[in-house]
């Protein structure tokens, strides 16, 4: 007995076996495995391996090991309050906080030790469904976790790729939508090749009980998601989640690796970034790679790996091209890539006002001199165009379009004082609401500038006509800012 | 020898204050049963795939779930339910957890909360000192079809969509006292929206042979599981109550579950 004992540990030390001895039987059926499945290339080796976790859209670093290990990953399921939009909360329940949660990264023929804890202040009990997991419910199975305990399994990652995990826990369409999704990465055993960046990104929809950027603590609307008429579609989770000062950014010449991913519940996304081709996609997540890809769709409970080189500086949009969920749910991020200019790729050819102004729709309504128009074209190009573009689609979520804009055709005066005094506070144009601050120019522009630029810009865009006077601007100033 | 005196004077009047509040608790919510007159009933789970009405026969239920000053007068009667006795087969870690002491709350802890964090097996065996059991999931899902004028308010949307609000707003907050909602039908408080509780037969729900291992054949734990399952497949605060249960084994305790118990009343459905 003694003697058998002692061959079993020795065999477990050729075989490199550090773990309990009873795993000797199961890592043998491994090297039996091995022999039939490519994925399998043997039991773990070396020390366990910490999986380091980072908060989205940050992206564990590349692996560059080679050889399988066993990798230990820790997960908490956890219910909070956060902003959804500004001033607005919804109860998400979530993996370890954040929506999506960590992306998770390992390599080919790793073992991954899943652990799953839940929450003691849970209110629900929670699980999890990976979809590189082979096996029954894909680990929901075996994670069932009731508040203030854990579940942990092993899964050997058989297959390189893109994964999203979720909870799987009834009724899962409602734990899916309140955040409970995030994705694994599998890299290939040779690797993935290098990017200068790389970034984290997943999509959801959201179904709350009152309408778009409605104030307040938001619930749950089941009528909504069996409908599949989502309040918002996001991606991180919030609305602004990679906007403004949390924009993805990149350098001109570097490439950029976002691993993309659709929570759902219900929505497909058709995945673009304004201004940017794909040069490779791989395709819903897998080893096929697409190259020079516009608009990329991403199933839900999917995802797709996309590279692109960013070549010219600027901001570039990440959208879900059924465009509407951009516009009026918030689906949208921005890339913001600093350098030198690239004139040989994309510049802005300037032209005079006579090239200009036959670029322009016609104006719909009465002729305005040509010399203050030109003057109202160069003070909008210089002050106005940052932030309501030059074409005066303004930015969604950010900056209200000034082209075809109800709010301003709705009474071209009041844009005087928003021009001389500035405008803070929400407000709605085309029905979609704004809610950001607007300078006060009355110490930059003298009342010439801004009658002249609010002239062109009711004479263009579409817009319906009009005529703003200096004699009006001087007028509206003299009253002051309290005179609105 | 002073400033020990009064601190031993301290902890005596404390727990007498304790005890007197347990008491009161007791004497007051406590053990008041509400008759729930009988009839047929349609279950939201379809348990074997068929959906044929359950002849329901009148029982009587606690009109509140079991609190936390209920279960604390229990475990001084009932001294091998303290946390530092009750072995681990009946009530494995966690099991009181959040109390100061094995007979202490401690003040964090408001005596008339719904008592959580006991196991199946130790609400069965409070229910068994007052000569009562837990309910059958049928006797419970039953009572909670009720609301303040209907004895079946389960197809009215509003109703429904209540509940699962109610619910969400929970989201980061322990639990309130038994009792401040408005009763239903038979008297019955905090049916749908306080805590999930535990009920008697809660492990055969789930086409579990063996209620100690939970990862054996438990169909709801699979994705798409519970849409096997449950007939309505929008009775979303079912499903989630069920869920919560299906996760838990006999001796595991939770935050969020407590009980209520049942008794039968003789009287003819």
């Amino acid at each position: 007995m003694k003697r058998t004992a002692t061959i079993a540990i020795a065999i477990g030390i050729v075989l490199g076996i550090s773990h309990l001895p009873a795993f000797a039987g199961e890592h043998t059926a491994s090297v039996l495995a091995a022999a039939r499945d490519p994925g399998d290339i043997g039991p773990p080796r070396g020390a366990p391996i910490e999986e380091t976790l980072v908060a989205p859209p940050n992206v564990p670093p590349a692996i560059h090991r080679d050889y399988p290990a066993r990798v230990v990953v820790r997960l908490e399921t956890k219910e909070i309050v956060k902003e959804i939009a500004d001033g607005v909360r919804y109860n998400f329940w979530t993996f370890n906080g954040t929506v999506p949660g960590p992306m998770i990264r390992v390599r080919e023929g790793d073992t991954v030790e899943l652990h799953l804890r839940n929450d003691p202040n849970s209110h629900m009990a929670h699980n999890i469904d990976l979809h590189a997991v082979m096996g029954p419910g894909g680990g929901a199975a075996v994670s069932v976790t009731p508040p203030g305990h854990e579940s942990v399994f092993d899964f050997k990652a058989m297959r390189a790729g893109l994964y999203i995990y979720h909870c799987a826990t009834p009724p899962v369409p409602m734990h899916i939508a309140n955040g409970m999704y995030g994705m694994i990465l599998v890299e290939p055993q040779q690797g993935l090749p290098k990017a200068d960046r790389e970034y984290y990104v997943v999509q959801g929809d959201f179904y709350t009980t009152d309408g778009y950027h409605a104030p307040g603590l938001q619930s749950f609307d089941m009528k909504k998601l069996l409908l599949e008429q989502p309040t918002y579609v996001l991606f991180n989770g919030r609305e602004g989640a990679l906007t403004g000062a949390d924009a993805l950014t990149s350098k001109v010449g570097d490439s950029v690796r976002l691993f993309v991913g659709d929570g759902g519940p219900n929505l497909v996304s058709s995945f673009h970034v304004i201004g940017q081709i794909f040069d490779n996609v791989n395709v819903e997540g897998g080893t096929l790679v697409n190259h020079n890809v516009q608009t990329t769709l991403i199933p839900a409970g999917g995802a797709a790996m996309v590279e692109m080189r960013t070549l010219v500086p600027g901001t570039f949009l990440l959208v879900d091209h059924s465009i509407t969920r951009t516009f009026m749910q918030g689906a949208l991020g921005q890339l913001v890539v600093k350098g030198a200019a690239a004139p040989d790729i994309y510049k802005k050819v300037s032209g005079g006002p006579v090239s200009s102004v036959a670029v322009m729709p016609e104006p719909a309504a009465m002729p305005v001199e040509n010399a203050a128009m030109a003057e109202g074209k160069r003070v909008f190009g210089q002050i106005c165009a940052a932030c309501h573009q030059a074409d005066g689609t303004g930015l969604p979520g950010a900056f209200p379009p000034l082209a075809m804009s109800d709010f301003l055709n709705a009474d071209p005066k009041r844009a005087i004082s928003f021009v001389l005094h500035g405008l803070s506070g929400k407000i709605t144009v085309n029905s979609t609401g704004y809610e950001s601050e607007m300078p006060a120019f009355a110490s930059q522009l003298n009342d010439d500038e801004i009658a002249h630029v609010l002239t062109y810009v009711l004479n263009n865009f579409n817009n319906k006509g009009g005529t703003i006077t200096p004699a009006e601007v001087k007028a509206v100033r003299a009253a002051g800012a309290n005179g609105r | 020898m002073a400033g020990n005196r009064i601190e031993g004077n301290a902890v005596r009047a404390f727990v007498l204050v304790m005890l007197a509040l347990a008491t009161c608790g007791h004497a007051e919510a406590g053990a008041e049963y509400r008759t729930v007159s009988g009839g047929l009933f349609i279950s939201a789970l379809s348990l074997d795939g068929a959906r044929a009405p359950v002849r329901i026969a009148a029982f009587a239920m606690r009109a509140t779930p079991v609190t936390v000053g209920d279960y604390l007068a229990f475990v001084h009667t009932h001294p091998e339910w303290r946390r530092d006795r009750a072995p681990d087969m009946y009530a494995a870690r966690g099991y009181l957890a959040s109390w100061a002491g094995p007979l202490a709350l401690g003040s964090a802890i408001d005596p008339q909360r719904p008592v959580t964090e006991v196991s199946w097996f130790a609400a069965r065996a409070f229910c068994a000192s007052e000569d009562a059991r837990l309910p059958a999931w049928y006797q419970w899902e039953y009572a909670a079809a009720a609301d303040a004028t209907r004895i079946d308010a389960r197809d009215d949307p509003a109703w429904s969509a209540g509940i699962l609000q109610t619910l969400l707003a929970r989201t980061g907050h322990a639990q309130g006292k038994v009792g401040e909602d408005t009763a239903n039908l038979y008297g019955l408080h905090d049916m749908n929206t306080l805590v999930w509780e535990w009920v008697d037969d809660y492990a055969a729900m789930f086409v579990n042979a063996d209620a100690r291992d939970p990862d054996q054949t438990n169909l709801l734990t699979l994705c798409g599981g519970s849409a096997l399952a449950f007939e309505n497949r929008t009775a979303y605060p079912l499903m989630m109550r069920v869920a919560a249960l299906s996760a838990m084994r006999p001796t595991d305790a939770s935050g969020n579950i407590g009980f209520r118990c049942v008794r039968e009343t003789g009287e003819a459905p």
